[in-house]
């Protein structure tokens, strides 16, 4: 069972998330305007890391918030977990927030 | 080599079983092949056989990182079926279907190739329907396919609960009755020896680190035991394409996902068939040796890990005792996981690259066990023509640019929903 620190409910088992796929698989920010290989790029193709691998899940059975998760895919170890933001300073109090928890 | 037969079983009986020889040889790699197959499962194997018989290519190499058998080969839950809705799929599964029913005797190797039948059951007339449609589909692809109501099923499998107060009431199934099971083990071991016989060399403990080329194509492949040149390199190795492919600069619509399985303690013959509850997801059988064998969903979430958590677990056994009450006896013996190529279609990738001489066999989601025969037959055209097999067309790579993907469920681009 992964172990995922939620920043907003504290530490919670797996199965009260739903996982949301490849969190550095990027959309384009204008789909009209890449051609077809950037769009299957997005839709299609993945880097599929073996370690440290940048993921989204959503709290579904708790504060229901999506959060950008690191975690090591070869040993199942949650590296970092964030509350999604596009906003970079935000990613940085929700950081502060994890600590907290611990 | 000798054959296996009743009369050597009998000689060798005679003798103690002391004369048997190694099935196969244990060969050095040579500097040089016309083809290297990556990875010794059942299809890498399969894919050299052929290779072999069908179009006498046998200067060619299997490099396998661990031993024979030892990734997904050896821990899936050993289903054989042919029922596909899609053209792309059906036709290509079909091939293999026939390909197991003469298997044992083409490989002169006891695969144990078991026609029990699959079924697959519905729990709503809604569900009924769209088997309906499929069973339809196979029906006009030349695969066989019954539509049971809820007494026919009762009558198929007398042991699990049929009555109307179930927690999902059944109300019919999709029965193939050809598909079954067979031993996974033993395909390995005797697309191997068959293999070997025809002079194919098969390397194990050899782990292929990087992949070189020029502008014209691939020239060879660093192993943990050397360079070795050639000039057409085939990928078997599922569930880690995406780290292969890198070697060659190509991405992949690929996550590697992993899938748990499970055997129960063994007791006396109860499940005569193969059954499948895809409306919670578990699939159990019974093995020869008596032990439930069975799955549910992958975890969900990427994985390389060889093992998953206790949640899907708990998932399947709770679907497996609300079918048969009576199991809920029983104790699980233990369990395992393996790594799949979820590919964002659902279906598998053999064929070509971008890469010339690189070629692709993987992306098997869940299925890859009872492809293994028709997989390998058509990559190893691949591999010898350089073009695909008229089975293998629609299993094409570039489908993801094309637009032609092979969607089964209608899941749309998430491998972790296939």
């Amino acid at each position: 069972m992964i172990l995922i620190t939620c920043p907003h409910c504290g530490p919670r088992q797996e199965s009260e998330f739903t996982y949301g796929g490849d969190g550095a698989n990027a959309r384009p920010a204008a789909p009209e305007d890449v051609d077809d290989a950037a769009w299957i790029d997005y839709l299609h193709l993945r880097d599929n890391h073996k370690g440290p691998h940048d993921e989204l899940w959503q709290h579904v059975q708790g504060c229901r918030r999506w959060l950008q998760v690191r975690r090591d895919v070869v040993t199942h170890q949650v590296i970092s977990c964030h509350v999604l933001s596009a906003d970079i300073a935000d990613l940085a109090d929700s950081a502060d927030m994890v600590e907290g928890e611990r | 080599m000798s054959k296996y037969s009743l009369t050597s079983l009998i000689r060798h009986g005679l003798t103690g079983h002391r004369g048997w020889k190694p099935a196969w040889r244990h060969p050095e790699p040579k500097a040089e092949y016309d083809a290297v197959i990556v990875g010794g499962g059942g299809h890498g194997l399969a894919t050299a056989y052929y290779l072999a018989k069908n179009h006498g290519t046998t200067n060619i190499a299997v490099l396998e990182k661990g031993w024979l058998g030892g990734g997904n080969t050896g821990r899936n839950t050993t289903i054989v079926r042919s029922n596909y809705l899609l053209d792309g799929n059906a036709k290509f599964y079909e091939h293999g279907m026939k390909l197991w029913e003469g298997l044992s005797q083409d490989l002169n190797y006891n695969v144990m190739f078991s026609q029990r039948g699959v079924l697959n059951l519905a729990h709503s007339k809604g569900q009924l329907e769209t088997f309906r449609r499929r069973g339809n589909a196979m029906r006009l692809n030349g695969i066989d396919a019954e539509i049971l109501n809820r007494d026919d099923v009762a009558k198929f499998v007398p042991a699990m609960d049929t009555s109307p107060n179930t927690r999902f009431p059944i109300e019919g199934g999709l029965l193939q009755p050809r598909g079954g099971s067979a031993r996974h083990d033993a395909v390995a071991w005797g697309y191997a020896r068959s293999a070997d016989q025809r002079g194919v060399d098969i390397i194990q403990n050899c782990e292929v680190t990087g992949i070189r080329r020029d502008q014209n194509g691939v020239l060879g492949v660093e192993t943990s035991r050397g360079y070795i040149a050639t000039k057409k390199i085939g990928l078997a190795v599922a569930g880690h394409s995406s780290q292969l492919a890198a070697m060659a600069d190509v991405r992949l619509p690929i996550e590697s996902h992993v899938l748990q399985a499970m055997v129960s303690e063994p007791v006396k013959p109860v499940l005569d068939t193969v059954v499948t509850f895809g409306a919670a997801h578990l699939y159990v059988s019974q093995s020869d040796k008596g032990e439930l064998v069975m799955g549910g969903d992958i975890d969900g979430y990427n994985s390389f890990a060889q093992r998953g958590s206790l949640a899907v677990i708990e998932h399947v056994t709770t679907c497996l005792v609300a079918l048969f009450p009576q199991f809920s006896r029983l104790r699980i013996l233990r369990t395992w996981g393996g790594i799949m190529d979820m590919t964002t279609d659902g279906s598998p990738i053999i064929g070509t690259t971008p890469v010339p001489g690189l070629f692709l066999n993987g992306g098997w989601c869940y299925g890859g066990f009872k492809a293994t025969p028709a997989s390998g037959w058509v990559f190893a055209h691949t591999l010898a023509t350089g073009q695909p097999h008229a089975l293998n067309a629609e299993l094409s790579l570039d489908r993801f640019h094309t637009g032609r993907v092979l969607d089964e469920k209608g899941a749309g681009p998430y491998p972790w929903l296939h």
